[in-house]
């Protein structure tokens, strides 16, 4: 567990409230944060967290880089083709600066 | 793996024999780190007690039932949960605790499909079913199937928020008010939130 004092404003985050972004679609072997279903996504950022230790670099004691955090809303009819419930389910998840794009 | 090693054994006696290769490596892993001086069997032990000396928590359930009768407090609270949490006296254990407030409108639930985060400080250890393969999977999947499992039937017209814990934020689902209940007292209403509830597969009580 990262403690919150990692968490902190940093540089001007690249993505607002409202706007569009895809979730990287690419593979890694080793330890990362974005569960398979969530790749290559598309989705709107919900909001914007602070900046907190890259995952992948943490995993291996690598020299620490913080990186902007985000919560991004998903539809679940997106997900799923065959997803059974109401259009307007969604799937909010946290995703990492350096796995989203513009969209 | 063949079993003619004498000292592969899980760390506790009331473990069960780990089935597969990633069980046996963790039990491997765990033996050169004490073979290689890192920390002792009796420290594990001591760390395991620990962990496990944990009650399960109502602090959460108070933080609900707070949030029910003051409503600056459930302002608060849904604004920024760690300085709220922590105002009523409970630790808010160092991560970025959201809180999401069920409407008639928005039922939230919550899920680690990557592991098992979970508030621990207000809600104590997470339930089995919580790290379960199967709650992890079909949670994202096929939530409305899941939640008429936990007894929990949502009108069509009631959006499902699933929330996927997949990296440094913790969250707590604030359930609706039960009817019937607007001349209770605060410590009446905690014991209508059970953890369940705040999990999200639940509603809370009915008195």
């Amino acid at each position: 567990m990262i403690p919150p004092e990692t968490a902190r404003p940093g540089p001007t985050p690249r993505f607002r409230i409202g706007d569009r972004v895809r979730i990287d679609a690419r593979p890694l072997a080793t330890h990362h944060r974005v569960p398979a279903y969530a790749k290559g996504q598309t989705g709107v950022i919900i909001r914007v967290c602070g900046e907190h230790e890259e995952p992948e670099r943490l995993a291996f004691g690598q020299q620490h880089r913080l990186r902007r955090l985000y919560r991004v809303r998903l539809q679940q009819t997106d997900l799923w083709k065959t997803y059974e419930g109401s259009p307007t389910d969604t799937l909010d998840i946290e995703i990492f600066d350096h796995w989203l794009q513009p969209a | 793996m063949s079993h003619d090693h004498p000292h592969r054994h899980p760390p506790q006696a009331d473990h069960r024999e780990p089935v597969s290769h990633y069980e046996w490596l963790g039990v491997a892993l765990n033996e050169l780190l004490m073979e290689k001086g890192l920390y002792t069997a009796q420290e594990l032990r001591e760390m395991m007690a620990e962990v496990e000396a944990v009650e399960p928590s109502t602090h959460g359930a108070r933080v609900v039932a707070r949030a029910w009768v003051d409503e600056d407090f459930r302002v608060r609270l849904l604004k920024d949960a760690n300085t709220a949490v922590e105002a009523l006296g409970f630790d808010s254990a160092a991560t970025d605790l959201t809180v999401l407030e069920n409407t008639d409108e928005i039922h939230n639930v919550v899920v680690c499909t990557l592991c098992s985060c979970y508030p621990r400080s207000l809600l104590g250890r997470p339930p089995t079913w919580y790290k379960s393969a199967s709650y992890r999977s079909r949670l994202v999947r096929e939530p409305r199937s899941v939640l008429r499992e936990f007894g929990t039937q949502l009108p069509d017209n009631v959006t499902v928020r699933v929330h996927d814990s997949t990296a440094e934020l913790r969250y707590l689902v604030l359930p609706l008010r039960p009817q019937g209940t607007d001349d209770w007292t605060e410590e009446r209403l905690a014991e209508l939130v059970t953890r369940d509830s705040m999990i999200g597969v639940t509603t809370a009580r009915t008195p």
